[in-house]
Order: C-alpha cells, then sequence, then structure tokens
C-alpha cells in the first residue's frame, strides 16, 4: 500500500507538471483539445492525490509500523477516530493534507466551470496547477509521507523493520477538537487560492469587467467560513486543554493563523467597492494576492519552526522551499501585475468622508494595519538577527496594545458602515440610522460605569457592542416593517421573509452580530480572576460567588490513558451547582506524556474554570487553580453565529423582483423598488 | 486646475490626515508596547559575555532541563538548564503551574531576569518533550504544542 501511495503522488506530481506546461501551450496556441487535456490532467492530479491520500489512512487502520510516519504518530491502542486526526499531526501528513484539501477545491473548480468561461479558465487552471506542483514537490521529493523505517543490521547493512507498536499521538492532540481544527484550518488555508488563482488568472488574460469577484465569492466566502471555524476551534481547544485559563497567547501559530483571516476579511469588504464602484481596483487584486501569500506563510510558520527556532524547537529543512515559493509567487504577480496594470484603472474617485466608500476604505486600513503589526511582531525575531544580530521577540502587551483599539474601531465601523449611502451621506439620514442606537450604547454605558466597571477597554467595548447590535436589530426591524406592511404576518416570519429575499445583505449583518458577541467575550477578559490553593479533601476555597469543596480523588483506566481526577463540588450560596472532574492523563507507552483537562461550568454570565494542576512536592496535597472568566461563552456562540449568518449569505436569494443585469449584479436583487444600477447606486443598504 | 480639481485636492487632503492620524497613533502605541515587552534572546553561554545593560535586560534563555536537577520547594521550583555545555540556575516562583511537558531532558525555555548572584529569575516557563524516536527534525505538531504557564493576555 505504501508503493502504491508513493507512486500514486508521484503521478499527481506529473499530471500537475501537464496541467501546468499544458495549460501554458493551451493559452499560447488556444488549441480546444490543449485546453481540454490540461483541464483533465488537472482533474486526474486531484484525483490521485485522494488515492495517495486513502493510501496513507489505510497504513493508520491497519497500524502498519514499518512505515516511519504511521510509527511515529500512532499506535495499537488509538481510536479510529484518532487514526484520522493522525494524519495531519505531523509534517509528511500534514503537507500531503493540504495537498488533499486543495484537489477537493480544485476538482470542485474544474468540475464547475468546465464550459463556462471559456476565456479565462485555463488561466485560473494553470494558477492552480501550479499551486499544486508546490505541495507535490514536498511531499514526493523532500518530505515523503510514505518513507518506510529502516535500521543497519549487525554486518552494517541497512534493512526495513516494522515496529512492534508506534509512537502513539502527541497527547495534546487527543482532544476532539484537534480533530476538527486543523481541517477547518487548512480549509481555510487552502481555499484562499481560489480567489487568488481567479484574480491572478483574470489579471493574466486582462479578463474584462468584475466578474471573477462574482465568480469568486462563494469560494472567498467558504474559505473565510472555515478560516474563521478554525481560529475559534484552536482558541477553544487551547483554552480547554492546555489548563492555562486563555484563549489566545499571541503565539506564532495562532497569529499565523490570524494573518490571511484578517487580509481576507478586508478583501470580503473591498470587493464591494468594485463591484458597486468600480473603485480599488489594484488594492483588491493585491489583497487577495497578500493573503494567498500570507496563507502559504502560515503554513511555512507552523510547519517549519522558523518562529519556533527561537524558541529553541524543532527545526525543518523545508523552509528554503517555502521561501522560493513565497518569492516564486510574488514574483510572477509583480509580473503580472507591471504589464496588465492599465487594466486595473478606477472608474471613480471618493466623494465624502461621511460616505460607504470611506468607511470601507478606513475598515481596509485598519485591517492592514492590525495584519502589519501582528506580522510585524511574529517576525520580529527573525528580522532583529537580521539586522542587529540580537533576537528581540515581543509578547503580548505589544500585540494588545496596538489591536485593542483597532478592533474597537473596526467594530465601531460594524455598526455605521453598512448604514452609510454611497457617495455621500445626508444628516438626516445619519440621525435616523444612528440616533437611538447611541442613545441606547450610551446609556448601557453609563450604567455599566455605574455598576463598576472601570476597564476602560471594557466599557467601551461593552458600549459598542450595544450600538452596532442596535443598528443591526433596527434593520432587521424596519424591513420587516415594510414587508409586515403588505403581508400582514408576524414580526418573525417577516424577518425571515426580508432575509431570504436578499441573503447576501442581512447575512453579512448577522456576521456582523456574530462578531458583536465575540467582542462582546473579548471584553470580559478584563474582569478574569484567579485562585490557586493546595487542597486536602474537604478543603474549600471561594472564588466570586462560587465555594469549591474537593469531595475526593479518584483513578479511572481509559483505553489510551489513564485518568487522575479530582472531585470537586463548585457550591453557590451553599446550594450545589455542579461536580467538576479536572484531571491529568497519563498516556500509555513508553513516552510518559502527560495532558491536561480542564473543568469548565459555562455559565452566560462566565466560566468557572478549574484546573487540576498537580501535586505539591511538600505536601502531597492536590493544587486545584481555578480561574473566573466572565462571558467567554459569547465568543463561542458569535463564532456558531457568523457561521451560521455566512451560511445564509451564502444562499440564493428567494426571488428577484426586480431584472438585473445578472453579469453586474447577481446578488442585488432586491424587493424595494429603490435598487438600482450599479451606475446610479444611491441607495443605501448592504449588499 | 479647475474648481472641481481644486476640491477633489482638498477632499484627498482630508483623507490623508485622517489616514495619517490613525496610522500615527498606532504606530506610537506599537512603539509603547514594543519597549513594555521586548524580550532578547539568548544562549547559555552568551549570558557570561553580557555586559551590565545587556544582562539587565528582559531576556528569554533556551535549553535542555539537567536530569534530576528539578526542586520543589514551597513557592517556587528550581532546576538547571544545560546548553552548549554550560550551565545556568533557575528559579520559577511564578504562580502558573509547571506544564506537563516540564521534566528531565525536556527543552525549556524560560523568560525572566538575570539574578545579581547569576541565577536566573524565571516568570514563565515553556517546555517540550524531547522528540523519542524522531531524530530527525519535523515531527512537531503545530508549535503550540509546546505548553507554557503564560497567562491569558486578552
Amino acid at each position: 500500500m505504501d508503493v502504491f501511495g508513493s507512486f500514486a503522488l508521484l503521478l499527481a506530481f506529473v499530471c500537475a507538471v501537464y496541467a501546468l506546461v499544458g495549460g501554458i501551450a493551451a493559452i499560447v496556441t488556444r488549441h480546444p483539445l490543449l485546453v481540454k487535456s490540461a483541464r483533465q490532467a488537472g482533474m486526474a492530479t486531484c484525483g490521485l492525490i485522494f488515492l495517495a491520500t486513502f493510501c496513507l489512512e489505510y497504513l493508520f487502520f491497519t497500524d502498519n509500523f514499518s512505515i516511519a510516519y504511521v510509527a511515529s504518530h500512532s499506535n495499537r491502542d488509538l481510536s479510529a477516530f484518532y487514526k484520522i486526526a493522525a494524519l495531519w499531526s505531523g509534517m509528511e501528513g500534514s503537507l500531503l493534507f493540504w495537498s488533499f484539501l486543495l484537489a477537493v477545491y480544485v476538482l470542485s473548480v474544474l468540475i464547475t466551470y468546465r464550459n463556462k468561461n471559456g476565456e479565462l479558465m485555463p488561466y485560473v487552471g494553470v494558477v492552480m496547477a501550479g499551486v499544486q506542483l508546490f505541495f507535490l514537490t514536498l511531499s514526493n521529493f523532500v518530505e515523503s509521507p510514505f518513507k518506510a523505517l529502516a535500521a543497519a543490521g549487525p554486518d552494517g547493512v541497512m534493512s526495513f523493520v516494522t515496529r512492534p507498536d508506534g509512537n502513539g499521538l502527541n497527547a495534546l492532540l487527543q482532544y476532539p477538537e484537534m480533530v476538527i481544527h486543523p481541517p477547518n484550518l487548512y480549509s481555510g488555508y487552502t481555499g484562499f487560492t481560489i480567489p487568488f488563482a481567479f484574480a491572478l488568472g483574470a489579471l493574466l488574460a486582462r479578463y474584462p469587467g468584475e466578474k471573477w469577484i462574482h465568480l469568486t465569492r462563494k469560494w472567498t466566502m467558504i474559505a473565510w467560513m472555515f478560516q474563521s471555524c478554525g481560529i475559534l476551534l484552536g482558541a477553544h481547544w487551547a483554552y480547554a486543554v492546555l489548563g492555562w485559563g486563555g484563549y489566545w497567547g499571541w503565539d506564532p501559530v495562532e497569529n499565523a493563523s490570524l494573518l490571511p483571516w484578517l487580509t481576507g476579511t478586508a478583501f470580503l469588504h473591498s470587493v464591494m467597492m468594485q463591484e458597486k464602484r468600480g473603485m480599488m481596483k489594484v488594492w483588491n487584486v493585491w489583497l487577495v494576492f497578500t493573503t494567498f501569500l500570507l496563507c502559504i506563510m502560515g503554513t511555512f510558520l507552523t510547519r517549519s519552526g522558523v518562529v519556533s527556532s527561537v524558541h529553541a524547537f524543532a527545526q525543518s529543512n523545508i523552509g528554503p522551499w517555502f521561501v522560493g515559493f513565497m518569492g516564486i509567487t510574488l514574483a510572477v504577480c509583480l509580473g503580472a501585475y507591471l504589464k496588465n496594470s492599465d487594466y486595473l484603472k478606477s472608474e471613480n474617485h471618493l466623494d465624502s468622508l461621511i460616505s460607504r466608500e470611506s468607511s470601507f476604505l478606513f475598515n481596509n486600513l485598519l485591517f492592514l494595519v492590525a495584519c502589519l503589526a501582528v506580522l510585524s511582531g511574529t517576525l520580529f525575531p527573525v528580522f532583529s538577527e537580521w539586522f542587529s544580530g540580537n533576537r528581540i521577540s515581543v509578547g503580548a502587551p505589544y500585540f494588545n496594545i496596538v489591536n485593542i483599539p483597532v478592533g474597537l474601531l473596526i467594530l465601531f465601523l460594524t455598526g455605521v458602515g453598512p448604514l452609510l449611502a454611497w457617495r455621500k451621506t445626508s444628516t438626516e439620514s445619519l440621525k435616523r440610522n444612528f440616533g437611538w442606537p447611541l442613545l441606547i450604547g450610551v446609556v448601557v454605558g453609563a450604567v455599566a460605569f455605574a455598576l463598576g466597571f472601570r476597564a476602560f477597554f471594557s466599557t467601551v467595548c461593552l458600549f459598542l457592542c450595544v450600538f452596532v447590535a442596535s443598528t443591526i436589530l433596527l434593520e432587521f426591524y424596519r424591513g420587516a416593517k415594510v414587508i409586515r406592511a403588505r403581508s400582514g404576518a408576524s414580526y418573525p416570519a417577516c424577518a425571515i421573509d426580508l432575509t431570504m429575499r436578499n441573503t447576501r445583505r442581512y447575512g453579512g449583518y448577522i456576521i456582523h452580530m456574530g462578531m458583536v458577541f465575540v467582542f462582546l467575550g473579548l471584553a470580559g477578559a478584563a474582569f478574569n480572576r484567579d485562585v490557586q490553593k493546595s487542597m486536602r479533601v474537604g478543603d474549600t476555597m471561594q472564588i466570586g460567588r462560587y465555594t469549591l469543596m474537593l469531595q475526593g480523588a479518584d483513578s479511572k483506566p481509559e483505553q489510551n490513558y489513564t485518568a487522575q481526577r479530582m472531585l470537586v463540588e463548585a457550591l453557590s450560596d451553599n446550594k450545589p451547582v455542579m461536580m467538576l472532574f479536572p484531571e491529568k492523563r497519563r498516556f500509555a507507552g513508553n513516552n510518559q506524556e502527560n495532558g491536561t483537562m480542564v473543568a469548565i461550568y459555562s455559565t452566560w454570565k462566565e466560566d468557572l474554570y478549574v484546573v487540576f494542576a498537580g501535586i505539591d512536592p511538600e505536601t502531597r496535597e492536590p493544587v486545584i487553580h481555578a480561574f473566573l472568566n466572565p462571558l467567554v461563552k459569547w465568543i463561542w456562540f458569535g463564532g456558531v453565529v457568523v457561521v451560521f449568518g455566512t451560511i445564509v449569505a451564502l444562499l440564493p436569494n428567494r426571488r428577484s423582483v426586480l431584472v438585473l443585469a445578472p453579469a453586474q449584479q447577481p446578488a442585488g436583487a432586491q424587493p424595494l423598488p429603490h435598487a438600482v444600477t450599479s451606475s446610479v447606486a444611491f441607495r443605501e443598504g448592504h449588499d | 486646475m479647475g474648481l472641481g480639481g481644486k476640491t477633489k485636492m482638498k477632499k484627498q487632503a482630508k483623507f490623508g490626515i485622517g489616514i495619517g492620524i490613525i496610522v500615527v497613533a498606532l504606530g506610537f502605541l506599537a512603539w509603547l508596547g514594543y519597549g513594555e515587552s521586548k524580550t532578547y534572546y539568548h544562549t547559555i553561554a552568551e549570558l557570561q559575555g553580557l555586559n551590565s545593560s545587556a544582562r539587565a535586560q528582559r531576556m528569554r534563555v533556551g535549553g535542555t532541563v539537567a536530569i534530576g536537577s528539578i526542586r520543589r520547594t514551597a513557592g517556587r521550583v528550581d532546576f538547571v538548564l544545560e546548553g552548549e555545555g554550560k550551565a545556568l540556575p533557575v528559579s520559577y516562583g511564578g504562580s502558573d503551574p509547571l506544564p506537563d511537558t516540564f521534566v528531565d531532558k525536556s527543552q525549556a525555555l524560560v523568560e525572566g531576569h538575570l539574578g545579581p548572584d547569576g541565577r536566573f529569575v524565571a516568570e514563565h516557563v515553556q517546555a517540550k518533550c524531547a522528540s523519542k524516536y524522531e531524530a530527525a527534525p519535523g515531527g512537531d505538531t503545530k508549535g503550540a504544542a509546546a505548553s507554557s504557564t503564560q497567562p491569558s493576555t486578552m
């Protein structure tokens, strides 16, 4: 099976070479058969990558410990669930998994557009094949997942060996989130390849108009959704497993996942400027190029240890390959841009400071500043060593001090931007749209202040959350009222009807609402508290309104580990609330690996987060570390809302009342007669 | 230049000023944050050659935990980091429990200050188990897998 797998990978490499070279030849000669064969080579590449991936999984499921990758990332006791996850638990498998997910996207694109956009698709196919080729090169010739184990015998001759059992999966990865977090994040990373391929393809082909943006909107949103999901799942994993009471530590790997999300979010907004007003074309193209490069860099940072190496941790030899690939990509992008920059001329200019255009402009500026701040902070050790010889790293205060104000400004724009009119907004419309939300926000902020909330940023954040939520709810209310006047249905039914008529606009509002919840949860972090105590059975400790009493301890053998549990009872006002079982896990095998399982009692108000921190060496008593983290649940809830909103925005509109030119405004169909074409564009609203 | 051109210029100037204010303000904040949190990375061998001002800086030092050197006493943990043939005694007095991966022979990264007696006073300790079979690099699973005592930052 390993030979079969590596042969499939090699064939995939050959097909990708053909898709690239044949594709270029097809573009030059415009021979229809060549176009078709290049496309089919692209499809074959994808099929062969699937085959290779299934081979590796097969080796995991058959416990084939003659394969180096299987032996070092699995063992016989590992459950089937984690044998799937073992695929992406190391370098070689991760790279193959990258190719696998990319192949899913590429195949979908090739099939969806096989008979459409004949001018553009050969270019797109070539770009996609180029990206695939890079990862296949790594999988075939640098980090092959199918390497067999070999050892030198007594006579010095190397021969194949099979180990009786494998090393097992890293203990930190044996949690359900770790099974779904990497696929989400990688789906995000790989998914941005599609808008990148279309943008670069359109630029190379001088493909007219904004068609590439319409074609890629859904792909971009899907990638964005996975990326958002992946980031939040990663944060949740860090929260529930690492046991340090927080969910975000500005670790290089976390930052790497945030960077393309920031530029990708900026891109999703700024393309609207191009769709509606024909502006910011150069900007959009470069945003999507940057997003793709950051995705590659994210994979690179995660996998190569270039930044971790500053922390004296594992290094790898794939670094130069990634740097080379990013260099080539940048050179191709720059070349295409310089050659065809006249094609990206803006059709309009900014008119007013208080307009939709300027809100998009500032939105993009802020996202980019955040991205630059995170990027520079993450790479600071690398650059400072180049320039001064000293490896200097920056910590959380650096990231927080820049990103908290930027985040709050973006939150403010989330409320304001969608309600500003294109070109210029009248004072009257400002009053109408923002009067009530502003009032409600100020009242809530003042009440919070009176109740003793003194953390500056958190109070501002609370005010903004209420303000933005009010503007969104007001929008739903107004729209529903218009429909209700005609249909007489209930308000919720009208709101659903409204959403289904313009999914893009109202799905966008739902996403914004989800982000409001996320921000609300983040604001709670200013009020985190923690207590640590070494306890005997029967001892109590107090945190907030909770009393924790240690009731006992036990030991629970599981399939792959032994859990040492503490039985902690949580009481509130002397009434029992819940039994909590924080545990330490000792994993089987000769690794002696330990894991922590945090026990969390989560409410909308706060999380009671209890960690069994270990045994006090002096007293031999267990140490319990308890945290009280307000509002954390809202972050995860916000994430669910964001995903729901994205799915709504991806749905087609239920009916279009006005017939608009489909090529220009496929999603702009509005039930109300003030929907006009983009050339006039006086209407308000977010779509 | 016509009247339209002038108003256009004026508007662009307005945008320029707005953007400028935001960028300068955030740049200033970044500079503040940099000053507050910059940390120098040194190897154990480098520590001895540092001058007195460099010794006062906040720093990170990486090394391997010497076998049998971990001593837990009330409120603090002492251990010895080894690297490049040199040794560095470390005291960790932070309130956060040490990570599960912190054991003999694990690779550890300590962050804090160098005390006047040459003992390193650590505020944070990160640790990663030495790889078992896989001597070659690349066996790591997401850099984040290194556990740490880093407190919540948000």
